[in-house]
């Protein structure tokens, strides 16, 4: 008992402070009026040099987020949002006319060297050679509101492959944008998503040609730099006929007393034969000891397995947000099309994490996937809901589920929310769930052959993820590694 | 979430809502019920019938599979008795001592009351309720909403029950079976409460069987009500063979005391649309639960069961296992709830759902839930859906078994697991006995 207790003590010892990504960026930015209109719908539009077509899908949006009523079935809890007491246009104040990525505000520059994010393709200008084969990593920055700069699309462009802002994709590609856009998560989807539909300022898109496997890993980072802003980005990934695309993404924002929004959106098709692997890492800034501050994080995420034989893999690692309300899904359309999700969900201090998926079978001999590893401590309230549906056609639907849940200390809460339903009667679903504390005796075990009560406790913790954190790209791995040892300072070494 | 919303009132609203006002002064009861009744039915007003809005009614949504409201059911006639006397003739080898209500009234003559063993003492409800007894009260803490609709129709029109007292220490030898009989030609709604109060260290076996008419669509609303003290044991098994087109909504309201052993078994064969929900607490410290259950489902039948149990002691231990056969076009739907208090420290709760289907039309959804607010317990659940496994069969049929009769095999050891969990020997070998003859109705 005393080792956990010790453990108990270290946990709430956790000084929120040390959020390190917690500093604020000064640098000049323009702002849209504060709250929500149907003009600041259409100030964003404009802002953007988009096409009529787009502004009309905006305000279409605006009004029926107008008519809609906010979500509470989520085991969530908040303050009621002022949503006109938000800024829902934020951009670093450009020079005219950017020229190149050495006309980016240094401050910008800075906060992503110091995020140790490489935005600049340094070596490369520099001629420098590198060894046959290391992994290279194209990142698109987006900064607030706009994207503020993005790597390598010489050499992504040389493959085929589309990689830009969203915003810019609208004005060079629109007919490809348009095709997609919305056919995944519509705008009337739920009331978080439509309000993106109205208001998303940016955000990335990618789309790989038939038969092409993208050449480096391509990767967004996100950041909230500004007071009162709502981030607002979409996220538009399309692999078509035999493609293959791995894509991260990360997040951070600045330590703040109020609550910020962030409601995302992100749509990904794959067309027949085709893969996407989409990893999250998720730090933004999730309140300090008190609960006081940090990110409500409302995302959407949804991929479509349009084409036959097409597989969708999500991996998340959770550790930042006040509040988690984030369901990334596959639509399993194509036949022998899969699914897979791959969670951590860590939450601490007063966080609120209700997280999950939803795999929905709609073809013949579809498989789903899903390890879901939530670790509840302090205050913190943690739960797993998810969906599995097998329509139906969906004959010789497969689905695997585990979700395990891990306490540390007596005041969090672990749930588990699963609904499993089944209209045809080839589909096998298996479903399992646990909840424990970290075993006496494993620590026990441990400690007796050396290991500091801490080490063992990271031992078991990194055990318990071991599953979900194989699946991310190598970089993140590390990345993620580090993350939930600071999420869970004082229990892991 | 859209419970707030004031939608349009269906027929069987609008139907109910009128029985009501025809009949608050009729039904028994003091001043306090009446009360009591009033407060419950306005809950039911405010929300309507539960539909699939509601999170704990997501796939039984009442107000589109009950169609009207039917006209309470009164007195029961000559004709009534008499098909009483005949009733449940499959359970009549257990020894019981049968405790006959027809058309939700209390039975004495049917019944059999003599040689009460000692510390048991058996009345009607509707007596209880003139002189204002507290007998449709049911608090149990956070697990059951306040505003449960279920329940609270019930409470506003439950005429009469049984009410069963067994005295602290008492143990009674002979299982006692609540027959629950509905007859008659034209179709009506019987509202029953029944209670079970179970004195410290006294133990019980409390058989409960619901049975009607074939082709009569009456709707049946029955509750009971459990309070099981410390160290005492109940064995409850709730057999629902209703008409098959029928509508039958039961809840079971448990309390469970300290170190008490608390076994809950229910069977569901018949009735078109059947809701059996269980809110069990395990308010004492050291208990010990086992809830089970089988399901068997066939044409367009519809069976939902709901359970929730909440461990609110330390030192708990509970264990749900739940079972559905699925054929034709009919569909199962198992919810599932432990929730664990902060208090409940090493609990112990495991919970497995599993169902097979036969048909390309059957349809079964389940949501096993777990909500945990203590940090050293062992909870678990499982749950599965499939079809019967196409080795097994094939390895039977490779040994001369025909096709149907390996299907029957297979299945009746699926169920059987359950089954066989139940002590009493009779029971067991009747409800194997009404597994078997389901399965030979299977075309």
């Amino acid at each position: 008992m005393a080792a956990v207790q010790e453990t108990v003590e270290q946990v709430r010892r956790i000084d929120v402070e040390q959020y390190k990504y917690g500093f604020v960026t000064d640098i000049e930015s323009e702002k849209a009026p504060k709250g929500l209109s149907e003009d600041i719908v259409r100030f964003i539009s404009a802002k953007k040099n988009e096409p009529a077509w787009m502004l009309d899908w905006r305000l279409d949006a605006y009004r029926r987020w107008l008519t809609m009523r906010e979500p509470e079935w989520a085991r969530v809890s908040y303050p009621k949002i002022d949503y006109q007491d938000l800024y829902y246009y934020s951009a670093p104040k450009k020079k005219p006319e950017l020229a190149s990525l050495d006309e980016v505000d240094p401050e910008i520059l800075k906060t992503y060297e110091k995020l140790g994010i490489p935005l600049r393709e340094q070596e490369l200008l520099a001629g420098v050679v590198r060894p046959e084969g290391e992994r290279r990593i194209a990142v698109d920055a987006v900064f607030d509101s706009v994207s503020v700069a993005t790597t390598f699309q010489k050499e992504l462009q040389e493959a085929g492959v589309i990689f830009m802002p969203i915003s810019e994709a609208l004005r060079e590609y629109p007919e490809l944008v348009r095709k997609y856009l919305g056919s995944v998560v519509p705008t009337s989807d739920n009331y978080f998503a439509t309000l993106n539909s109205a208001v998303f300022s940016d955000g990335s898109f990618v789309y790989v040609p038939p038969g092409v496997r993208c050449p480096m890993e391509l990767s967004t980072y996100f950041r909230i730099n500004e007071r009162n802003t709502g981030q607002f980005e979409r996220t538009l990934i399309i692999a078509d006929k035999g493609a293959y695309v791995s894509y991260l993404e990360g997040c951070t924002a600045p330590q703040r007393d109020e609550n910020q929004l962030h409601a995302a959106v992100v749509e990904l098709v794959a067309m027949d034969d085709a893969e996407i692997k989409y990893s999250t890492v998720q730090n933004w800034y999730p309140g300090n000891a008190e609960g006081v501050g940090g990110i409500y994080n409302f995302v959407t995420k949804r991929g479509d397995c349009r084409g036959d034989n097409s597989k969708i893999s999500w991996t998340q690692v959770e550790t930042g947000s006040a509040i988690t309300w984030k369901y990334p899904s596959c639509i399993l359309r194509g036949d022998n099309s899969s699914g897979e999700f791959y969670s951590i969900a860590i939450s601490n201090g007063h966080q609120q994490v209700d997280s999950g998926t939803k795999m929905i079978h709609l073809g013949k001999n579809t498989s789903s996937r899903i390890i879901s590893k939530g670790i509840a401590a302090g205050v913190s309230q943690n739960t797993y809901r998810g969906q599995v549906t097998a329509h139906r056609k969906a004959a010789g639907a497969r689905n695997f589920t585990a979700c395990d849940s891990l306490l540390i200390g007596d005041m969090c809460g672990a749930h588990t929310v699963p609904y499993i339903e089944a209209r045809n009667p080839t589909a096998v679903f298996e479903h399992e769930a646990t909840t424990s504390k970290i075993s006496e005796d494993v620590l026990f075990y441990c400690i007796q052959r050396g290991l500091s009560q801490e080490e063992a406790v990271g031992l078991v913790v990194n055990g318990f993820v071991k599953d979900v954190l194989q699946q991310l790209p190598m970089e993140f791995a590390v990345e993620a590694q580090k993350l939930i040892s600071i999420s869970l300072e004082g229990s892991v070494g | 979430m859209n419970a707030g919303i004031a939608a349009i009132k269906t027929e069987a609203e609008t139907g109910l809502a009128d029985t009501y006002a025809a009949a608050r002064q009729e039904l028994p009861g003091g001043p306090a019920v009446a009360a009591a009744r009033a407060e419950a039915f306005n809950i039911f007003a405010l929300g309507g019938l539960p539909h699939r809005r509601l999170e704990a009614w997501k796939y039984t949504d009442l107000r589109r599979l009950m169609k009207d409201a039917k006209p309470l059911a009164g007195a029961p006639d000559a004709a009534a008795l008499g098909a009483a006397r005949q009733a449940a003739q499959w359970l009549s080898e257990l020894g019981a001592r049968r405790i006959v209500v027809v058309n939700g009234t209390f039975v004495p003559a049917l019944s059999d009351l003599a040689d009460l063993d000692e510390g048991l003492t058996i009345r009607a409800l509707a007596q209880g309720l003139v002189t204002d007894e507290p007998l449709l009260s049911a608090d149990l803490g956070t697990l059951l909403p306040h505003n449960e609709p279920a329940l609270a129709l019930n409470t506003a029109f439950a005429g009469d029950g049984v009410v069963i007292e067994v005295a602290a220490g008492a143990e009674i030898k002979r299982p006692i079976h609540l027959l629950f009989v509905t007859a008659g030609e034209t179709a009506s709604a019987i509202f029953t409460r029944s209670v079970a109060v179970i004195g410290a260290g006294a133990s019980v076996s409390l058989i409960e069987s619901h049975e009607g008419p074939e082709g009569s669509d009456y709707q049946v609303n029955a509750a009971l009500q459990v309070q099981l003290g410390d160290d005492a044991r109940l064995d409850h098994v709730k057999i629902v063979r209703e008409g098959g087109a029928a509508l039958h909504v039961g809840t079971l309201l448990a309390d469970i005391g300290a170190r008490a052993r608390f076994n809950a078994f229910s069977f569901i064969v018949g009735g078109s649309v059947v809701r059996n929900q269980m809110f069990v607490r395990l308010a004492g410290a050291d208990t010990v639960a086992e809830i089970s259950g089988v399901s068997l489902l066939a044409g367009r039948q519809h069976a939902d069961t709901t359970l929730s149990i909440e461990h609110a002691a330390p030192g708990s231990q509970s264990r749900e296992t739940f079972k559905a056969v699925v054929d034709e076009a009919a569909r199962a739907v198992f919810q599932g709830k432990i929730a664990v208090r902060q208090q409940a420290q090493k609990t112990d709760a495991r919970m497995m759902s599993r169902a097979l289907l036969l048909s390309a039309e059957a349809e079964v959804f389940s949501k096993p839930e777990l909500e945990i607010f203590a940090d050293d317990v062992q909870c678990g659940h499982g749950a599965t859906t499939g079809t019967l496994d196409d080795q097994l069969k094939f390895y039977l049929m490779a040994r001369g078994i025909p096709a149907k009769e390996a299907e029957a095999l297979l299945i009746q050891a699926f169920v059987g697991e359950v089954i066989d969990t139940i002590t009493q020997e009779s029971l067991r070998d009747a409800l194997s006995a009404a597994t078997l003859a389901w399965l030979g109705e299977r075309g």
